[in-house]
């Protein structure tokens, strides 16, 4: 912790907004009040987040070093600043950018913040968000405080309120925009950023806006809230509004978002939201919080009763002139290039500038002006880079700067005159890579790294894919090229896997007495139309074959595609029976002895297994009776994914449950072994057992999964639409990967007591 | 002014031997047998970023990392927590924690390292502003410290240009002692953590 956290408070005096630096010091004092046991660790760990300040891996002061599970003994210790999470424990700052928009000064400021805090390295997210990792949080007011000077924020960065909103990063100078969303997302921020109206969800809220309904730089339908710019002609005046839509999500169990209305104008923007922050607050589920995201809701009463409730509410609201006032300033947004417009220079270029041209510089609506992308592998930039990146924009722009989902940074109103001395500069820095939107541009979560709920490591197989693919870039089919990868170490999707042509989400199997880490291979997502639909899971395959499997599968689609087919159609028409016989082979698992490769993870060195569990000799071979229930589960989630897609939602439905019930049946069985086959029996038996004993639960998660087989039980004899087919289909997945999990910790605990797998009834 | 949360880098003398070790694994040996006096943490790897951090130590009270600013090699201390004493007694434990680093790297590795080279940085802008006053301020504790650690008139200070970057200092020696040499001439301190 450094010690001048407190000078920065009188250095920064009166340099800051107001309101900001009020709420700073109201965080200041909530630290010393925890420090000195006067408030509560529950109360403490909600208002850091909502300040943006999250806990990281190891911060509940232990860490399997590779060979056992190591005690962290901080010196604070046992002072936490929230549940199993220690006081000192290294943690995760996020701070908020609006619709991705960043000047100059901004940069530079984080640049110092990366390096005097944290570990050197910025991080842009998936949400344009920036991150810091390892900062202590006695040193986050001080942090704070030099954001705010040059008006930046971390206020309501993570907790239940209102998350950072974004908006497409081309916004304003794209070529298919109906009208530049920004200053609508400026305008959403502030209105409800700390209103009282925010401050009472059960969850997180996401905003997101686009000027497009085509592309899907805004991925308006994975959010809680989303508007797409629209226009309509009213006795011949045009008005603004928006396509508003409400209760998309990704999380565990994707949801697309429903069409709320087809045209709001845009004077009722913020009424409307604030409508649905009210109805949300108010009725949204507050004890589970697995169920309580707003897609829940809205799902729950059905979207036509959700808006006759939202419009209920909005006609009793009483009048804000903050509702329309902003529309009076639409144009403090607008942008000015610095340079005059001039054409691209004529003439071939030599490689790679010739590809960085191709991918990364796309010419803007404005004649003369190009948007540049600045592609950042897995987001990181150094405090160098963001100087120099400061300097550049000064240089050749009016520092007009927006961070994007897919972790690079854009440089807008560049000349195309500048562009080729642009290239220049950004070479000096090494930031002129190449391959911006291609799939060698990986997109992932930071997972094992330092998430406490990663299962395995997004990074570390984002940069192996990466260093892979851009060292054959230049041999790559076209369509190859524009294909999308994201990855997510876990189910959570915060590497928005679910959208991409090929998505990546980390599991766990296990294989003798050893851990192997895993992904879900999810095909057939769609980026474009705003996130338009999201793919499913085909098999999980151990994390080091994941390269094979891209290879196989775009190998595949660049022999067998037809003119113009796009990956999503090709994954459709050969359809998942071929992809799983594809990727088959790849799925085997050696034993430890064979290739002890398996059993580490990408970028880690460390054994990827469960620090306190033995090793025992009989199971290397054994093939458990779980196992078969397990695997014919896997089989049953598979052929449900079949007949969802033959249009067969009613039996894609029953057979999702049927897997879940095979899953639950099979860990039952464990424990009780003539268990009779009554579904109503194997649920009340996996309550008793499994789930009110908390062996199913999951640390993060609590009982989510377990709920979800409940509530499937409880639905078992109701029809079926398409859309929960698709939910049910995912919630067995990660019911499987549950039952998975439940069972490793009653092996573990079996072999703890030295019963071994002989001793299983 | 007085010093805290310095960070110390001995460059590479033979950088190109960098790609021999596998230093994930390596650092991570480091947590598993406690070979730092700081409560080790985690291994972080930035080598994809250019010119970045590479292989960082993490650890409560400083990080280590096989750092590439610059496009130059080292083995770079960064100190994080508060040290008690004079400005001596913090000059001393950033430099000696990087000696004694560094000669467990080059125990254990084939990466050596030039010991007529060493920057040390003041990672606290609010603490030391990089103009020229900070090297006015901090010129006498750093003279009585090199002093001790070379000889006087054995090396010469070079202070990087005022601006944004932290402030920092360049010590050359052009016949410089050995890292153990060095190390030896350390004077002892008691580093105490204060978080």
């Amino acid at each position: 912790m450094k010690v001048s956290n407190r000078a920065w408070r009188d250095r920064l005096a009166g340099q800051l907004p107001a309101d900001l630096a009020e709420e700073i010091d109201v965080f200041d004092t909530e630290i010393e009040l925890r420090m000195a046991g006067k408030l509560d660790e529950k109360v403490f760990a909600e208002t850091r987040l909502r300040r943006g300040v999250y806990g990281q891996r190891y911060d509940n002061g232990q860490r399997w070093d590779g060979e056992v599970t190591q005690a962290l003994t901080y010196p604070a210790a046992p002072l936490t600043k929230g549940p199993n999470t220690l006081w000192d424990a290294p943690g995760m700052q996020r701070i908020k950018v609006p619709f991705g928009g960043l000047n100059a000064r901004q940069l530079e400021v984080m640049a110092e913040l990366a390096e005097e805090y944290s570990d050197g390295i910025a991080h842009v997210t998936t949400r344009q968000d920036f991150q810091l990792h390892f900062i202590h949080i006695g040193d986050t007011p001080a942090l704070m405080r030099r954001l705010a000077s040059v008006g930046m924020t971390t206020r309501e960065a993570c907790g239940n309120v209102v998350r950072n909103v974004t908006a497409c990063p081309i916004a304003g100078v794209c070529d298919t925009e109906t009208f530049d969303v920004t200053p609508y997302a400026r305008a959403i921020t502030d209105f409800l950023m700390g209103h009282p109206d925010t401050q009472d969800f059960g969850r997180k809220f996401k905003v997101a806006f686009s000027g497009c309904a085509g592309k899907g730089c805004g991925l308006v339908n994975m959010h809680d809230l989303g508007a797409i710019a629209a226009t309509r002609t009213v006795a011949g005046q045009v008005q603004r509004g928006f396509e508003l839509y409400v209760g998309g999500g990704l999380g565990s169990v994707p949801h697309q978002a429903k069409l709320f209305d087809a045209f709001v104008p845009e004077g009722e923007l913020l009424p409307l939201s604030q409508a649905i922050a009210r109805v949300f607050a108010r009725l949204g589920e507050k004890t589970n919080r697995n169920r309580a995201r707003i897609k829940f809701l809205v799902a729950k009463l059905g979207i036509e009763e959700f808006k006759r409730l939202v419009l209920e509410e909005r006609a009793i609201l009483p009048y804000d002139p903050e509702w329309t006032a902003y529309l009076a300033d639409l144009h403090l947004t607008d942008e000015q290039p610095l340079h005059a417009p001039a054409d691209l220079p004529a003439g071939q270029q030599p490689e790679p500038l010739a590809r960085w041209l191709r991918t990364n510089v796309e010419p803007q609506r404005q004649a003369g002006y190009y948007t540049v992308t600045v592609t950042l592998p897995l987001g990181d930039l150094t405090g160098d880079q963001l100087r120099g990146l400061a300097d550049i924009a000064r240089t050749f722009t009016r520092e007009t700067l927006r961070t994007t989902v897919d972790q690079n940074i854009i440089l807008r109103w560049v000349s195309g005159a500048d562009v080729l001395a642009l290239h220049a500069a950004l070479d000096g820095f090494g930031l002129a890579r190449a391959g911006a939107g291609t799939i060698i541009d990986v997109t992932s979560c930071p997972g094992t790294d330092t998430c406490k709920l990663g299962i395995a490591s997004s990074r570390g197989l984002a940069a192996e894919l990466s260093t892979r693919l851009a060292e054959k870039a230049h041999t790559l089919d076209a369509a190859v090229q524009g294909l999308h990868i994201k990855i997510s170490g876990c189910f959570n999707s915060c590497g928005q896997h679910h959208v991409a042509d090929l998505g990546f989400y980390g599991v766990s199997r296990h294989s003798g007495d050893f851990i192997v880490p895993h992904f879900q291979v999810v095909l057939g997502g769609q980026w474009g139309n705003n996130a338009g639909s999201y793919g499913l899971a085909v098999g999980a395959v151990p994390s080091k074959r994941i390269p094979d499997v891209v290879d196989r599968l775009t190998e595949r689609y660049v022999s067998a595609r037809e003119a113009d087919e796009t990956f999503q159609s090709f994954v459709k028409r050969i359809g998942k029976v071929e992809i799983k016989r594809l990727l088959n082979d790849l799925t085997a698992m050696p034993t430890y002895d064979a290739d002890p490769s398996y059993y580490t993870d990408w970028g880690d060195a460390r054994v990827f297994t469960i620090g306190d569990m033995g090793v025992g000799e009989c199971a290397g071979e054994v093939v458990s009776r779980i196992d078969f229930a397990l695997t014919g589960a896997d089989r049953q989630i598979f052929e449900a994914q079949l007949q969802l897609e033959a249009g067969q939602a009613q039996k894609a439905g029953e057979t999702a449950y049927a897997a879940m019930l095979q899953a639950i049946h099979g860990l039952v069985k464990e424990e009780f072994y003539d268990v009779p086959t009554d579904p109503d029996r194997i649920a009340a038996e996996f309550r008793a057992r499994f789930y009110d004993t908390r062996i199913f639960w999951d640390p993060y998660a609590h009982g989510k999964f377990g709920q979800y087989f409940f509530q499937a039980h409880e639905a078992k004899h109701l029809p079926y639409t398409a859309e929960v087919a698709h939910q049910r289909i995912e919630e067995a997945q990660l019911v499987l990967e549950a039952t998975h999990a439940a069972y490793r910790k009653l092996r573990a605990a079996r072999l703890n007591a030295g019963l071994g797998e002989a001793a299983q009834p | 002014m007085s010093l805290q949360h310095l960070a110390v880098k001995l460059f590479a003398a033979n950088p190109a031997q960098v790609a021999d070790t596998h230093w994930v694994a390596y650092f991570n040996r480091w947590i598993q047998q406690h070979l730092a006096p700081e409560m080790l943490i985690d291994v972080a790897d930035y080598r994809h970023v250019h010119h970045g951090p590479g292989v960082m130590l993490i650890a409560h009270e400083a990080n280590y990392s096989l750092d590439e600013t610059g496009g130059e090699l080292g083995l770079l201390y960064t100190r994080k927590a508060e040290v008690a004493g004079d400005d001596q007694a913090v000059l001393a434990q950033a430099v000696g924690a990087t000696l004694a680093a560094a000669q467990r790297v080059e125990a254990d590795t084939p990466l050596r390292f030039d010991p007529a080279r060493l920057l040390v940085i003041v990672n606290d802008r609010l603490l030391a502003p990089n103009t020229p006053e900070t090297l006015a301020a901090l010129r006498p504790a750093l003279t009585t410290y090199f002093d001790g650690l070379y000889g006087a008139a054995a090396y010469t200070l070079q202070a990087t240009a005022p601006g944004r970057e932290r402030f920092s200092v360049t010590v050359h020696v052009p016949q410089p002692p050995t890292l153990a040499a060095l190390a030896a001439r350390q004077p002892a301190t008691e580093v105490t953590s204060h978080v």
